[in-house]
């Protein structure tokens, strides 16, 4: 399916998504984090759409607002879209986790909240990943400061 | 008060480290067992280790300079991952590289993948109880890294890529030197099927055990031959052609079983296709430049860049956030050991401590590459 279709469909939803106009060689959707986990259902379960394979789930601190990223593809119609939400919340930041729609959001989820502190409700089993348990902070948000273990150019 | 036997001597489950230094875990990762008696009731990895933060690393380094931490990730797949972020900035500076430059890049990716399944054989043998094969795969090997070694100098993590093509040319004798490889390879591949392949503790080691489906292999983000050995197509390859695998013409092998010797044959029936491969090049190395003159200070314009690669492992993605910057604003790796991994969980719940060490095997993990 065409990047033009796949926004026409998506269109319908009627879930105040917003197409993004930056440079990107994926059709690139913005939605409302009240509307993420309604949007991720249907981006699977449509026939039409079956987006089954999330190849990638990046977390982003924008300066204000701490995001996620995803990067899906369908393997029966081969074509790809990526999803963003974001929340302005830096102090507790909640996002809904897709785990339950793609298994591998259990481990991308875990290393997103290790990361940049964002929590995903109905996560399983969300815990740090990779740093101690006893880290104090979010070593990939941008206002992060380690005195010691980072250099500084 | 019951007396049944099963009352008597009732089972407690307990947890149990495997790791972080196991000889099986090829590196250092440490599964949390929960286990009753053999049976494995739940599998949690415990990551980070050497985690080395690659991506902030990045977000102050140049793309020059980044291509050298890529190989720091899955070092076996060097060459694929320091191809990764070069074609990405070339791509996102529309910069178009010589056929020559194409051509080269394949020919080290596949023999890289050689390496690496060679490797890989090596371990999985030594890993369920046969030492030869360790020293079968890595006898071959080394010739394969010798032919690194001479053209750019490191046996291992290569650097052989840079944004705007390769660091040298290759020497006059490299196309001579690599098909002697292939005529030596070739007599020897089948004596590997001969001595772990067909081997009849081998396979009730391997058939059956480790089942994943192919709807959980999606959903897992599994790929390469973890995926393809659960009947999956998903070689990048094929889907999203990259370099001279958009005018070559190969098999991808995909195995429907979905068991652990299913994902071995795949790496074996590999092995072959890159033999197929490499041969299809080596005659046909056009003439031309080895590179393309880039700036020193190489801006990528601002938006989003992904590139994927297909390394030994699997998928290899490499997402970049530009602002316009000469670094990068954000940069990811999705790794495909991370993924394969996650995926173990499900492949040996019920199954037996040894079956562990097999199907960790088949997984083929790097852990540098789960890290990063």
């Amino acid at each position: 399916m065409s990047d033009q279709e796949l926004q026409d469909i998506l269109t319908e939803f009627d879930l105040g998504l917003v197409f993004s106009e930056e440079t990107s060689q994926y059709l690139t959707v913005r939605v409302p984090k009240e509307g993420l986990h309604l949007l991720m259902n249907k981006l699977k379960s449509d026939i039409n759409l079956s987006f089954d394979y999330l190849f990638c789930l990046t977390g982003i601190d924008w300066g204000e607002e701490l995001g996620v990223i995803y990067h899906l593809e369908s393997t029966t119609h081969r074509h790809s879209l990526v999803v963003k939400v974001q929340t302005a919340d830096r102090e507790n930041p909640i996002l809904d986790s897709v785990e339950d729609i793609w298994l591998t959001a259990n481990f991308h989820e875990m290393e997103v909240f290790d990361f940049f502190g964002i929590k995903f409700k109905n996560h399983p089993n969300l815990k740090r990943l990779f740093l101690p348990k006893d880290w104090t902070g979010y070593p990939l948000r941008k206002d992060y400061v380690d005195t010691i273990n980072m250099v500084v150019k | 008060m019951t007396n049944t036997i099963s009352d008597r001597f009732k089972t407690e489950e307990y947890f149990i480290n495997m790791g972080p230094q196991h000889p099986a875990t090829h590196g250092v990762l440490r599964l949390i067992l929960t286990i009753d008696g053999e049976i494995i009731k739940n599998v949690e990895p415990d990551l980070g280790y050497i985690h080395r933060s690659i991506e902030k690393m990045s977000e102050r380094d140049s793309y020059q300079q980044i291509v050298h931490l890529t190989d720091r990730m899955d070092y076996l797949s060097a060459h694929m991952n320091n191809e990764a972020v070069c074609l990405l900035v070339e791509n996102a500076l529309e910069m178009e590289m010589p056929e020559r430059v194409k051509v080269i890049r394949t020919i080290m990716a596949e023999l890289t993948r050689i390496a690496s399944h060679l490797l890989w054989w090596g371990v999985m043998g030594m890993d369920v109880g046969a030492l030869t094969t360790f020293m079968y795969g890595f006898r071959d090997r080394e010739l394969i890294n010798d032919i690194f070694e001479e053209t750019c100098g490191a046996r291992l993590t290569m650097n052989y890529n840079i944004p705007g093509g390769l660091m040298f040319d290759i020497l006059p004798n490299f196309q001579q030197r690599v098909k002697d490889f292939l005529t030596h390879f070739k007599t020897k591949l089948p004596e590997y099927d001969t001595l772990l392949t067909n081997n009849v503790i081998f396979q009730k080691r391997t058939k059956g055990v480790g089942y994943l489906s192919m709807e959980d292999a999606i959903s897992f983000g599994t790929s390469g031959p973890v995926g393809r050995g659960s009947g999956y197509s998903c070689d990048v390859r094929k889907h999203h052609p990259y370099s001279a695998y958009t005018n070559i013409d190969f098999k991808e092998v995909i195995r429907t079983e979905g068991d652990t010797l299913a994902r071995y044959e795949v790496r074996i029936q590999e092995m072959w296709e890159s033999i197929a491969i490499i041969e299809n090049l080596i005659d046909n190395i056009p003439e031309g430049d080895f590179k393309v003159a880039t700036k020193a200070v190489i801006k990528l314009p601002k938006g989003e860049f992904y590139q994927k690669v297909e390394t030994a492992r699997g998928e290899l993605g490499v997402f970049v956030v530009s602002t316009g910057t000469k670094n990068p604003y954000r940069i990811k790796f999705r790794s495909p050991g991370f993924s394969n991994l996650s995926a173990l969980n499900k492949m040996i719940v019920g199954g037996k401590i040894g079956d562990l060490v097999a199907v960790t095997s088949t997984l083929d993990l790097v852990i540098p590459d789960i890290d990063r």
